[in-house]
C-alpha cells in the first residue's frame, strides 16, 4: 500500500504551523538570552514610560478646578455646575420612587408592603400566569418577611428609575447602529471597551465630576448597562426578515412608519430580551456602585463584609438574588409572551381586567393597612432573620474545617500558585509581546497582529507591566481551572436531559448572585491571598464554560451523530473524533466569556487585597486618582479585548471551515 | 387576447442589475454591452443583464427561471425594491427609476400590491390587522380599514379567522393573508414573488385555482415570478424565461412549445402538456382542394379535437371564428406534434 498522500492544503498548513512554531521558539530563546545581556529586556526602563495617568489626572484637575465658561460674565459657570445640576435634576424622580416605596412622602407613610407584594402577584399573573406570579410575588413576600424590606426597596427604587433611562438610550443607540454602518463602526469598539472595562475604573472620574451618592451610581450603572441593550436592539432590528421589510416598503411605508410600525414591533422579542439584560446589569451594578455611595442592599452588604459580619452579608446577598430572580423571570416571561387578541368592542373594564383588579386591590389594601399597621410596615418582631443561623454555620466551619483547609491552602499557594506567578513574572516583556503578536498573526493575519500588539504595548508603556502580568497569571490560572472543571460538567449535561436541567438551573442561580457574594465563603476559608481571589474568580466565571460546552455539544447535528453510531464508533471515539471538533468553536466562545468574567471579577477581588491591576484601581479609587484608575482600567479592558479578538478570529475561521455559518 | 395591440402597463427597457464594486462605471466603460465573461472577469455579479419586455394591461406575465436566474432580482428592479444599475422602468408613462422617493411611496401606496414567497406577515398582528396594515400606512381611519379588511378576509376564504395570529395559521392560510393584504389597496399592478413555492403540492394547486378565480374577478395587470414551468404554463398568459440574468425568450406557452429559442427552453417544454397548449392553427396544413366532410375550430386546443381527428381516416377541415375554411388537419400532423 502506498503512503497516505497529503493534499496540498494540508501540506501548506503543516508547513505554516512548523514555521510559526519555529518563530515562537526563536522569540522565547532570544528573549531568555537577551534578558541576561540587556537590562531593558529584563525590565522595561522607567524612563521609557509615558505618564499617561498624570496627563489624565491633570485633565480632570483642570476640568474640575480651573475651567470656567464665560469667565467674568454674570452667567459664568464651571463644568461641575453642569454635572451637579444634572445630579440634582435626577434626584427628583429618584426621591419620588424612594418616598413611594419606603421613605414615605413628607409626613405620610410609604406604600404598604402588602400592596406592593399583592401587585407583584397580579403583575406576574398578567404577564405569564400562575408560575411566574408565584415566583415574583413570593420573592417580594420573602423580602418583607426576612427583615430586608427597607434596603431592598431602596435598591429597587434605584433600579426602577435607572432602567427606563438605560432602556431608552439603549433603544435609540441600537436603532442608530442598525441603520448606519458608520455608527456601528464607532459604537461597537466603544461598547467593547465599556463592557470590558472594570466598573470601578470609570467610577473614579464619575465621582470626581458628579460626587458621591445615588445619582452618580446611576450614571455608572448606565455606562455598564447600556451596551447590552443597544446591542440587542440592533441585532433584533437587523434580523427582521427581508420579506417583512420589503412588504413594508411595497406598502409605501415612510421611514418613520417603517421603523415604528414594521421593524420595532417585529423585533419586539429580541428588544425585550435586551430590556431583560439591561435590568439584570443594572441590578448587578447598583450593588457594585455602593462603593460610590449607592444606598440599599449593596451598601449594607459591603458594610457587613467589611465588618466580617458574614451571616448578615449572606442574608443581604440572598435578598439581592431574590430581587434578581423576580425581575429576571418577569422580564424574560414578558419577552416570550405571545401577542394577545383584544376584542375592541368590549367595554373598557372587560378589556383591562388586570388593571381593574390591581386598582381595586390597591385601594382595599391601603384601607386595610390603616386599620392594621402591621400591613403597612411589618414590625420587627414579625420578621425572621437568618443571620444567627448563618453565623453559627460559619463558626462551625471555622472550628472544624479551618485546619484541613489551611493545609490545602498552603499547599496550593506554595507549590502551585507561587511558582506559576514567578514564571509569568520572569517572562521578558519582548518575549510576551512577540508571542502575542505571533498569535494574532496566526489567527487573523497582519491586521489582527497589529491590533493586539498595540493593545499589549499599552500596559508596558504606561508602566503597569508587573501588575498586568500578575493579572494575566490570575485570570490565566483561574480560566484554566474553569476549563478543566467546566468541561466535564458541560459534557455530562449534554448527555442527559435530567442532568442538563439541573445544571442549567444551577447556572441561572449562580449567575444572578451579586459578584460580592463570592467573596464571602472565600474570605471565610482562605483568608486574604491569591488563592482566595482565584477561587472567587473561579466561582463566578465557571458558568459560561459549562453553558457553552453543553450548548456546543448539543448543537452537533443529529445526522452526524447518528452516522458516527452507525459506523460503530465507541462513545469515546464519537466524542473525540466527531462531536468535539464540531462543538469546539462554541466551546471557545465559552472560554472567551470565562476570560471576560474573570477580568471583571479580578477587579472586584481587589477589595480583599491582591497585587494586580484590580488593586491598582482600588487604590486609585480611595485616592480619587482619575488617571491611575482609568489607565489600569484600560489595561484590564485591553487584556479582555486581546483575548476576545484572537478567539473570535479563530472561531470564525473554524466555523466557516466546518460550514457552520 | 384580442388581435388588437394591447395597452402597455409597464415597459422595462435595457434593465441591468450588477452587484459588486462600481457597477455603473463598469457599464459605461463597456458601452452598456459587456459580455458575460467580461462581467465575471471584473469580479461583478450580473444578476440582471440587459432585460427588456413589456407587461400588458390585464395580462398575467410569468417570469420563469431556475434559482439564480435573476427572476426575483428583475421583479425587484420593476418594483424599485432594488434600484437597477441601468435601464428604465416605465410605469404608466413615468420612469420609476428616476422618480423621487416621496412620489414612489405614493405609487406603491396606491398602485402596487406584492405577495412574497415567505409571506412577510407581521407576527404581532392578527389576520385582520395584517390585511388592514397597508391602509393604516396610508393613514385611512380605523373603521374604514377594518371594514375593507373584513371584505378581503371573505374574498380569500379566511372568514372566522380574523383574530388569529400568523403563527396560528398553516402556510397556505398565511399566504391567503398575504394575498388579501396585497389587494387591500386595490392596486393596478399585482406582483407575486414565488407566492406558492413554499407550500405543499396539494395546497399549491388549490392556491393556483384560487389565484385564477381572483384574477377573473379583478383583472389586474400581473407580474408573477416562479421557478415551476408547469405553474407558469397553468397560470400565465405569457411567459418570460430567464437564464443567468438574461431574458432567453418571451411568448405564450404555445409559442415556446412550438418554437423554443434554444436548448435551454426546449428542456423545459419537452415535458409540457402539449395537447393542452397547442392550438389547431399552429399545426394545420394547407386548405384541401375538396370540401372536407367534417371540420374543427382553428382556435381549439389539440386536446379538444384529438379524439375526433385520430378516429377519422380522413383529414378534417379547419375553420376560423367566422366559419371560413382556413386549413386542414390530419392524423399524421397531430402525431408528429404531440409525440
Amino acid at each position: 500500500m502506498t503512503k497516505l498522500e497529503r493534499t496540498q492544503e494540508q501540506q501548506d498548513y503543516r508547513q505554516r504551523a512548523l514555521l510559526h512554531l519555529g518563530v515562537a521558539a526563536f522569540i522565547i530563546i532570544a528573549g531568555m538570552l537577551a534578558k541576561g545581556q540587556f537590562a531593558w529586556v529584563a525590565k522595561y526602563p522607567r524612563k521609557w514610560t509615558i505618564p499617561l495617568k498624570n496627563w489624565i489626572a491633570d485633565f480632570f484637575e483642570k476640568l474640575v478646578y480651573e475651567t470656567k465658561f464665560f469667565e467674568g460674565k454674570a452667567y459664568e459657570f464651571v463644568p461641575t455646575d453642569v454635572t451637579r445640576g444634572f445630579v440634582s435634576v435626577m434626584e427628583y424622580p429618584l426621591s419620588f420612587a424612594e418616598n413611594l416605596f419606603f421613605k414615605g412622602f413628607q409626613d405620610g407613610a410609604p406604600m404598604p408592603w402588602i400592596t406592593f407584594v399583592g401587585l407583584a402577584f397580579i403583575l406576574g399573573h398578567w404577564v405569564a400566569g400562575w408560575r411566574v406570579s408565584l415566583i415574583v410575588g413570593g420573592a417580594f413576600l420573602y423580602l418583607a418577611l426576612f427583615s430586608v424590606w427597607q434596603p431592598s426597596m431602596d435598591t429597587f427604587s434605584l433600579v426602577i428609575i435607572t432602567v427606563p433611562f438605560v432602556f431608552i438610550i439603549g433603544l435609540f443607540l441600537g436603532i442608530w447602529i442598525s441603520k448606519s454602518q458608520r455608527a456601528e463602526a464607532v459604537f461597537t469598539p466603544m461598547f467593547d471597551l465599556m463592557q470590558s472595562m472594570p466598573p470601578f475604573a470609570y467610577m473614579v472620574p464619575i465621582v470626581v465630576m458628579y460626587g458621591i451618592g445615588d445619582v452618580p451610581a446611576m450614571i455608572a450603572t448606565a455606562v455598564f448597562a447600556i451596551p447590552p441593550v443597544a446591542r440587542c436592539v440592533a441585532l433584533g432590528l437587523k434580523t427582521v426578515p427581508d420579506n417583512v421589510v420589503e412588504a413594508g416598503k411595497m406598502m409605501g411605508a415612510s421611514d418613520r412608519q417603517m421603523l415604528w410600525q414594521v421593524l420595532v414591533p417585529t423585533a419586539r422579542k429580541t428588544i425585550v430580551v435586551g430590556l431583560n439584560q439591561g435590568i439584570m446589569q443594572t441590578l448587578a451594578m447598583v450593588v457594585l456602585a455602593s462603593t460610590i455611595g449607592a444606598s440599599g442592599l449593596g451598601s449594607k452588604l459591603l458594610n457587613s463584609l467589611q465588618k466580617l459580619n458574614l451571616g448578615e452579608a449572606l442574608e443581604q446577598g440572598l435578598a439581592i438574588v431574590v430581587i434578581a430572580v423576580a425581575l429576571d423571570r418577569i422580564s424574560a416571561a414578558y419577552a416570550a409572551r405571545p401577542p394577545e387578541y383584544i376584542d375592541k368592542s368590549l367595554s373598557w373594564v372587560k378589556r383591562h381586567p388586570y388593571l381593574v383588579i390591581a386598582g381595586m386591590f390597591t385601594i382595599v389594601s391601603i384601607l386595610l393597612s390603616f386599620m392594621f399597621p402591621a400591613l403597612r410596615v411589618l414590625p420587627d418582631e414579625m420578621t425572621v432573620t437568618t443571620a444567627p443561623m448563618w453565623n453559627a454555620g460559619i463558626d462551625w466551619v471555622n472550628a472544624n474545617l479551618y485546619e484541613s483547609v489551611q493545609g490545602f491552602r498552603n499547599f496550593v499557594l506554595i507549590d502551585v500558585l507561587i511558582p506559576i506567578k514567578t514564571f509569568f513574572l520572569a517572562i521578558p516583556w519582548p518575549t510576551f509581546v512577540g508571542l502575542i503578536a505571533l498569535l494574532g498573526y496566526r489567527m487573523g493575519g497582519w491586521k489582527l497582529a497589529l491590533i493586539v500588539t498595540l493593545l499589549i504595548l499599552f500596559p508596558l508603556t504606561v508602566g503597569l507591566w508587573k501588575q498586568t502580568m500578575i493579572t494575566v497569571y490570575m485570570i490565566g490560572t483561574a480560566s484554566l481551572v474553569c476549563i478543566i472543571l467546566g468541561f466535564p460538567i458541560g459534557l455530562l449535561a449534554s448527555k442527559s436531559e435530567r442532568a442538563s436541567r439541573v445544571v442549567i438551573l444551577m447556572c441561572d442561580f449562580f449567575q444572578t448572585f451579586p459578584s460580592f457574594i463570592y467573596l464571602i465563603p472565600v474570605i471565610m476559608l482562605f483568608k486574604v491571598s491569591d488563592i482566595s481571589a482565584i477561587i472567587a474568580v473561579l466561582a463566578f466565571a465557571l458558568v459560561p464554560m459549562i453553558r457553552y460546552t453543553n450548548l456546543g455539544l448539543r448543537n452537533v447535528p443529529e445526522g452526524t451523530r447518528e452516522a458516527a453510531v452507525q459506523l460503530g464508533a465507541s462513545p469515546w471515539q464519537r466524542l473525540i473524533k466527531v462531536e468535539l471538533p464540531i462543538a469546539l468553536p462554541e466551546i471557545m466562545l465559552g472560554i472567551n466569556q470565562v476570560i471576560f468574567m474573570a477580568l471583571f471579577m479580578v477587579a472586584i477581588t481587589a477589595l480583599i487585597g491582591t497585587q494586580d491591576l484590580g488593586n491598582e484601581i482600588n487604590r486609585a479609587k480611595s485616592g480619587n486618582h482619575t488617571g491611575k484608575a482609568l489607565v489600569a482600567g484600560f489595561c484590564i479592558a485591553f487584556l479582555g479585548i486581546i483575548a476576545d479578538r484572537i478567539i473570535t478570529a479563530w472561531t470564525r475561521e473554524r466555523k466557516s471551515k466546518l460550514g457552520l455559518t | 387576447m384580442s388581435s388588437m395591440q394591447p395597452n402597455i402597463k409597464i415597459s422595462c427597457k435595457h434593465v441591468w442589475q450588477l452587484f459588486g464594486k462600481n457597477p455603473k462605471r463598469f457599464l459605461q466603460k463597456h458601452d452598456y454591452e459587456p459580455s458575460f465573461a467580461q462581467i465575471n472577469e471584473a469580479g461583478l455579479i450580473g444578476a440582471v443583464r440587459d432585460v427588456s419586455f413589456d407587461v400588458y394591461e390585464r395580462e398575467i406575465l410569468m417570469i420563469m427561471g431556475l434559482s439564480g436566474s435573476g427572476k426575483s432580482t428583475m421583479l425587484r428592479c420593476i418594483t424599485q425594491l432594488l434600484n437597477p444599475t441601468a435601464g428604465e422602468i416605465i410605469f404608466d408613462d413615468v420612469d420609476l427609476t428616476k422618480m423621487p422617493k416621496k412620489e414612489l411611496m405614493e405609487v406603491r401606496r396606491h398602485k402596487m400590491g406584492m405577495v412574497f414567497q415567505h409571506f412577510g406577515l407581521l407576527p404581532q398582528r392578527t389576520v385582520l390587522e395584517n390585511i388592514a396594515f397597508p391602509l393604516e400606512i396610508q393613514g385611512i381611519d380605523q373603521e374604514t380599514r377594518i371594514k375593507k379588511a373584513r371584505e378581503l378576509v371573505d374574498v380569500v376564504g379566511l372568514t372566522g379567522r380574523e383574530s388569529y395570529f400568523p403563527r396560528e395559521l398553516s402556510g397556505g392560510q398565511q399566504q391567503r393573508v398575504g394575498i388579501a393584504r396585497s389587494l387591500a389597496v386595490e392596486p393596478d399592478v399585482w406582483f407575486l414573488d414565488e407566492p406558492f413555492s413554499a407550500l405543499d403540492p396539494l395546497i399549491r394547486k388549490e392556491m393556483q385555482d384560487e389565484f385564477l378565480r381572483l384574477q377573473q374577478m379583478l383583472h389586474k395587470s400581473i407580474v408573477f415570478v416562479t421557478h415551476d414551468f408547469d405553474e407558469a404554463v397553468r397560470l400565465g398568459d405569457r411567459i418570460a424565461i430567464m437564464k443567468d440574468g438574461a431574458l432567453v425568450q418571451i411568448g405564450t406557452a404555445e409559442e415556446l412549445v412550438m418554437s423554443p429559442a434554444d436548448e435551454y427552453v426546449e428542456k423545459f417544454v419537452t415535458n409540457a402538456p402539449r395537447a393542452k397548449l397547442i392550438s389547431v392553427r399552429s399545426v394545420m396544413g394547407a386548405r384541401l382542394k375538396t370540401k372536407p366532410s367534417a371540420s374543427v375550430n382553428a382556435d381549439a386546443m389539440l386536446e379538444d379535437i384529438a379524439q375526433q381527428v385520430m378516429l377519422s381516416s380522413k383529414a378534417h377541415g379547419v375553420v376560423d371564428a367566422s366559419g371560413e375554411l382556413v386549413g386542414s388537419i390530419n392524423k399524421e400532423q397531430l402525431v408528429k406534434v404531440l409525440f
